[in-house]
């Protein structure tokens, strides 16, 4: 048995763990195999990628390209690829994965297991929306091929459908086009949600990636507005790769009443000096926080928990400033918080997070039963805003939410695979 | 043959450290790497990776008996016979189950003989052609478990530590011809072979351990431990006086 974490640290658990190495293997690994979940870089903040006491199917060793089109596009792997080694892979060659979530250092499996969106959801949806198809295995030991011109019910539910319909075992991803790896990028300041709002609408024509920074510290909702599009400027050095590592876990949260408001004050009044355009390297506009290894350990030994909604648009504005108000009121949070408007469109997945409005993310240090009851509020806010909170953040939400901000569950269902289980899905489906 | 490019022979190509050990010479320069596998098909996805890659790159497989001497024997003379070789990497291994091993002798034997025995024939095989030539880098993975035997892993640890003594001995006859012979040592490396064992903490990443192994062998180096920290550590583990060594349970 092997202790696994998720991301958010709120603790250890024994998993007997079965690393999947070779793509003509899985097939009989996963027949001979207790109940399991399949497992990459666990970057998920809560439970989707837990079984405590259980299996967990290893998927980084499954970490190899099969092929890739330099004319079309086309890139075949298999499930364990990390997003960072497609991405140095691809650029070189005039090519970019059209949707990259916040972080690099994920499996290409886990991206479509989540179905995670970028900065450019507005543009380009979800990750789910460039699979060309991807293999299933069942526990069974059948294959499924999948992908939205090819038995598309069942790529519905492997889209988003957080490990529960089968192993991705290997994937077809269609590239986009790029000129290199830069990006022309613009920061503005704006004091007030109506500003975001605004800024955010101005921008959805003319830029490709958009997200901001919001101070949830401050009640009115200020931070800083960031938006994106790819330049085929030269003229810049590659970024030194310099990476930290977060050394040890400190005792008690790094981030806490003392240090947060300050530090939001400064972060906000130090980058409002810095307004304006700008050049950046994809990896640094994309991935700030790749650098910086272990940063979840700053949260202190009891983790933290990541609070991820998305809200109707039509309420979107007094939502977010309702949880806002929560927020600021209970001193709790963390400088790491993000508000977005995803685009008008639906994602294909029958359970994907993104839907039109505007979703806001915060880290929450884990302070027990305080931090719990905050969630509750928020929750509430949620709820009546008929929302949703993303699976892949989520360690916590109640079940009545679960199934009010996820409608198509009961259709979902047809497709899971009985051999499968994880924390997540018996918390919140009951098996 | 493209007698410009690099040649490289990699033994065990589809263990983690091998592969990873080939994905950096490839991203560095074009090369002519010959991958031997005892199982073709997994090489062949190893090798396919490689190839995209690395358009540019010469990948072939090869499957092989790694235990029948006269199989090893003939296997690297016709390798050789394609071309000089640069570079051969010896990376084939397996962990096995201490307990095991000490109840069954079969296992025993096996594990012996994949983890010292197979490596050391193919190591001999290669060093008369590299002798011929004067020139080329044979490079060997043993372990820190060959430094000193310890209760968890001894069988292991004999076989690695067989592998110590023959690199060193090689190192001898071969110390004035040009041809250069590296013993690697990794850590506890987090590849699927260990994927099961419950300390993950401390366990080296496999990028890393085949960095170091790449650059050691760019450089000659007779011996290096992967991660280096491996090398205090073992020096402090070879040098405990017994009736220390013995209270420990490692």
């Amino acid at each position: 048995m092997v202790a696994i974490s998720s991301w958010g640290r709120l603790g250890r658990f024994e998993h007997e763990v079965v690393a999947l190495s070779d793509r003509h293997q899985v097939i009989s690994q996963l027949k001979s195999s207790p109940a399991g979940i399949a497992h990459g870089m666990g970057r998920s903040y809560g439970d989707v990628c837990l079984n405590p006491n259980g299996v967990l199917w290893k998927t980084t060793g499954l970490d190899r390209f099969i092929s890739l089109d330099e004319n079309s596009g086309n890139l075949v792997c298999e499930a364990g690829v990390l997003l960072r080694d497609i991405q140095r892979l691809v650029i070189a060659r005039g090519w970019i994965l059209p949707v990259t979530p916040g972080t690099q250092l994920v499996t290409v499996g886990g991206a479509i297991a989540n179905d995670v969106h970028g900065k450019n959801h507005h543009g380009s949806g979800s990750f789910g929306d460039h699979i060309n198809s991807l293999k299933l295995i069942r526990t069974d030991g059948s294959i499924i091929v999948c992908g939205p011109n090819l038995l598309p019910d069942w790529f519905a539910a492997t889209v988003g459908g957080f490990g529960l319909t089968g192993v991705i075992s290997e994937v077809d991803i269609q590239l986009r086009r790029v000129t290199g790896p830069w990006l022309s990028t613009e920061t503005i300041a704006y004091g007030n949600l109506n500003e975001f709002f605004h800024l955010a609408d101005a921008s959805e024509a003319d830029w490709e990636h958009t997200v901001s920074w919001i101070d949830c510290v401050a009640k009115g909702g200020r931070g800083l507005f960031m938006r994106a599009n790819p330049t085929d400027s030269i003229e810049h050095q590659e970024p030194k790769a310099r990476k930290l590592t977060m050394p040890f876990v400190p005792p008690i949260s790094l981030i806490n009443k003392l240090t947060l408001q300050p530090f939001n004050m400064a972060y906000f009044n130090l980058k409002r000096r810095q307004v304006g355009k700008s050049t950046a390297h994809y990896e640094s506009f994309f991935y700030p926080l790749d650098n910086l290894l272990e940063w979840n350990r700053m949260y202190g030994p009891k983790g933290f928990y990541q609070y991820q909604c998305v809200v109707p648009r039509s309420i979107g504005h007094d939502a977010v400033q309702a949880m806002l108000k929560e927020i600021s009121r209970s001193g709790e949070g963390s400088f790491l918080a993000v508000l977005k408007t995803f685009g008008n469109r639906q994602a294909l997945g029958l359970m994907s997070f993104p839907q039109p409005g505007v979703t806001l993310a915060l880290d929450f240090p884990n302070l027990g039963e305080r931090t719990l009851k905050l969630f509750e509020r928020l929750d509430a806010i949620v709820r009546e805003a008929k929302g949703r909170i993303y699976l892949a953040k989520d360690a916590r939400m109640p079940r009545d939410l679960f199934e009010a901000g996820y409608p198509r569950l009961a259709e979902f269902l047809k497709y899971r695979d009985p051999g499968i289980s994880s924390a997540l899905s018996r918390r919140l489906i009951g098996h | 043959m493209q007698d410009n490019k690099k040649r490289i022979v990699i033994i065990g190509a589809t263990s983690a450290i091998a592969e990873h050990c080939a994905r950096l010479w490839v991203e560095n320069t074009n090369v002519d790497l010959t991958l031997v596998a005892r199982n073709a098909e997994k090489a062949e996805s190893v090798a396919t990776d490689l190839r995209v890659r690395s358009p540019q790159s010469v990948i072939r497989v090869l499957e092989a008996n790694f235990i029948a001497p006269l199989a090893i024997q003939q296997l690297v003379d016709e390798i050789v016979a394609v071309g000089i070789v640069h570079t051969v990497l010896i990376a084939h291994g397996s962990l096995p189950d201490q307990d095991v091993c000490q109840q069954n002798l079969t296992e025993c034997n096996e594990a012996l003989t994949v983890n010292s025995i197979s490596p050391v024939l193919f190591a001999e095989a290669f060093a008369g052609h590299m002798e011929k030539a004067k020139l080329g880098t044979l490079a060997i993975i043993g372990s820190v478990a060959g430094d000193r035997g310890r209760k968890s892993n001894y069988v292991y640890g004999a076989a690695k530590g067989l592998v110590t003594r023959y690199a060193q001995g090689l190192q001898h006859r071969l110390a004035n011809t040009g041809v250069k012979v590296v013993l690697i040592k990794p850590g506890p490396t987090e590849t699927p072979m260990t994927a099961h064992l419950k300390q993950q903490g401390g366990l080296a990443k496999v990028e890393d351990v085949a960095k170091v192994i790449v650059s050691a062998i760019n450089q000659g180096k007779p011996v290096v431990y992967a991660p280096a920290k491996w090398g205090l550590i073992m020096m402090v583990i070879r040098h405990l006086p017994g009736f220390v060594f013995n209270k420990l349970n490692i």
